[in-house]
């Protein structure tokens, strides 16, 4: 069993449930939502909100997955699939709010081939420095490698502290 | 008759001089007869006729030996086959570098805990000891009783030591694992740590991770990496928030300041060490992890400070020496 990062932008009515019927299968497969971005600025002529879902599933189900999407009706504008098969977490420490946390978080992520797929912020006093520890996932131990010297330079440049695993297997 | 000079007689080297009275039965059966012929500090000495015994008490009622020979005299002129030299560690070296040169040149095994001159000139302080024929002796530099410098010399001798990863630092380990316990801010637990005597008034030398920045130098050296005090990558522990240990754990990690040696990286900085991980150690503890490559992995663990854990560790240079390599 080997586990992979799907990204999917599907073009959605703009009516309630819509959203539900694609969450419902990737769900009953045993796949995991890691986000969802609704991209109600980018309405398609016809009406439609895409939608950009990404998640991590087994590989041996995604086939049954995109069929059984496509048997609903469902648009699928684009379909991006990152096998991801090295992952670490690390701590960031600092003023990760005013630094923009979606930017430095997203600096790892240049080529698709890595992706931050957890996060979890504590903010305690909006003056004071917060703390997040992010969860990486790359699709090898190079691009998670390269992930992460992406992340060192923009936490030096933001001033960020950043804490690495000590574990080995995981760099 | 093995003949000693002690250099430096404040905590460390009165507990070496007190376990010397406390264990000479079994020092001698293990490597002879010895005799202290001098000692001196800072201010004061004692050299030709005197017990060690007196000598200590000396020091500890009116806090200065009898006389007032210079330890630099002493290092150059008193009788002695091995001066364990215990003076307080100052960045750069300082006056141990001489003491330490002078006794080398002059044909003299040296054991020090001192991390100054080690640092301040590995390589030539080793050489000339090679040159001259006589051993220099570190192991209380690093790690206290742990044993450390003589594992990676001696019993890992023939390994290739791929890295070695370690908490050098008791005051910081202290202080992690008491905010991970107690979910309190670093301000609060290090005036605790104060308190309890286990951080400096003055805590920077500890807290900001000079003192395991130059412990790692040591190490480094001692395993064939070539490296300087100023090529250490080094971050404190001062940044570090209560919470992070809390979402740490959600991950199954704590924190704690890790110095690492490899041939790519020289470095010491608070890092996410895994709950179930041996590194994940409590209190003023210390611990370090060598990965080789046929021995695998090597743990160690042990009290990084300490009068008598210091002192011990210099015992077991001393036992080296003389009865180390049959």
């Amino acid at each position: 069993m080997s586990e992979v990062l799907i990204t999917l932008i599907v073009e959605l009515e703009d009516r309630p449930g819509q959203l539900l019927k694609v969450l419902q299968p990737i769900s009953a497969l045993g796949g995991n939502i890691v986000g969802i971005i609704h991209q109600r600025g980018k309405k398609t002529p016809l009406n439609r909100l895409p939608v950009e879902i990404s998640f991590k599933i087994d590989s041996s189900k995604v086939e049954n997955l995109i069929e059984e999407l496509k048997s609903l009706g469902i648009i699928i504008r684009s379909f991006n699939e990152v096998k991801l098969t090295a992952t670490t977490s690390v701590l960031l420490i600092g003023h990760l709010i005013h630094t923009d946390i979606s930017d430095t978080i997203s600096s790892i992520d240049t080529d698709g081939e890595a992706e931050c797929v957890e996060m979890h912020v504590s903010m305690p006093e909006i003056s004071g420095p917060s703390t997040a520890i992010i969860t990486i996932s790359a699709s090898g131990k190079e691009k998670l490698k390269e992930a992460l010297e992406k992340l060192r330079e923009v936490c030096r440049r933001k001033e960020i502290t950043i804490i690495e695993p000590v574990n080995e297997e995981l760099i | 008759m093995i003949k000693i000079a002690i250099i430096g007689f404040g905590t460390v080297g009165q507990g070496f001089a007190e376990l010397l009275v406390r264990k000479r039965d079994e020092i001698e059966k293990a490597i002879g007869e010895f005799k202290v012929t001098a000692i001196a500090d800072s201010k004061s000495s004692i050299s030709g006729e005197f017990s060690l015994s007196d000598a200590l008490k000396m020091k500890r009622e009116t806090g200065r030996l009898r006389d007032d020979v210079s330890a630099m005299e002493i290092v150059r002129n008193a009788e002695y086959d091995v001066l364990v030299e215990a003076s307080v560690t100052k960045i750069g070296g300082g006056d141990a570098v001489e003491y330490i040169r002078e006794a080398l040149k002059r044909g003299k095994h040296v054991i020090t805990s001192n991390k100054g001159p080690i640092v301040a000139d590995f390589d030539g302080l080793m050489k000339l000891a090679e040159k001259n024929g006589v051993k220099l002796m570190y192991e209380a530099t690093v790690g206290g009783a742990m044993p450390v410098i003589k594992l990676a010399k001696k019993y890992l001798a023939l390994c290739e030591i791929e890295s070695v990863k370690g908490i050098f630092n008791g005051t910081c380990n202290y202080i992690l694992s008491r905010m991970e316990e107690e979910k309190l801010p670093y301000e609060q637990i290090l005036k605790e740590a104060q308190e309890l005597g286990y951080a400096e008034a003055d805590p920077t030398y500890d807290v900001e991770g000079i003192d395991a920045a130059l412990k790692l130098v040591i190490i480094a050296n001692t395993i064939g990496v070539r490296a300087r005090y100023e090529d250490v990558e080094v971050t404190g522990i001062t940044q570090i928030t209560p919470e992070a240990f809390q979402v740490a754990a959600e991950k199954g990690y704590t924190i704690r300041l890790i110095a690492e040696v490899s041939r790519e990286k020289l470095k010491v900085s608070p890092r996410l060490v895994p709950l179930h991980h041996p590194l994940s150690i409590r209190g003023t503890m210390n611990a370090a992890m060598f990965k080789t490559d046929t021995a695998g992995n090597i743990f160690v663990a042990g009290r990084g400070a300490g009068k008598e854990e210091t002192a011990s560790a210099m015992l077991s240079d001393f036992y080296e020496i003389y009865a180390g390599s049959p």
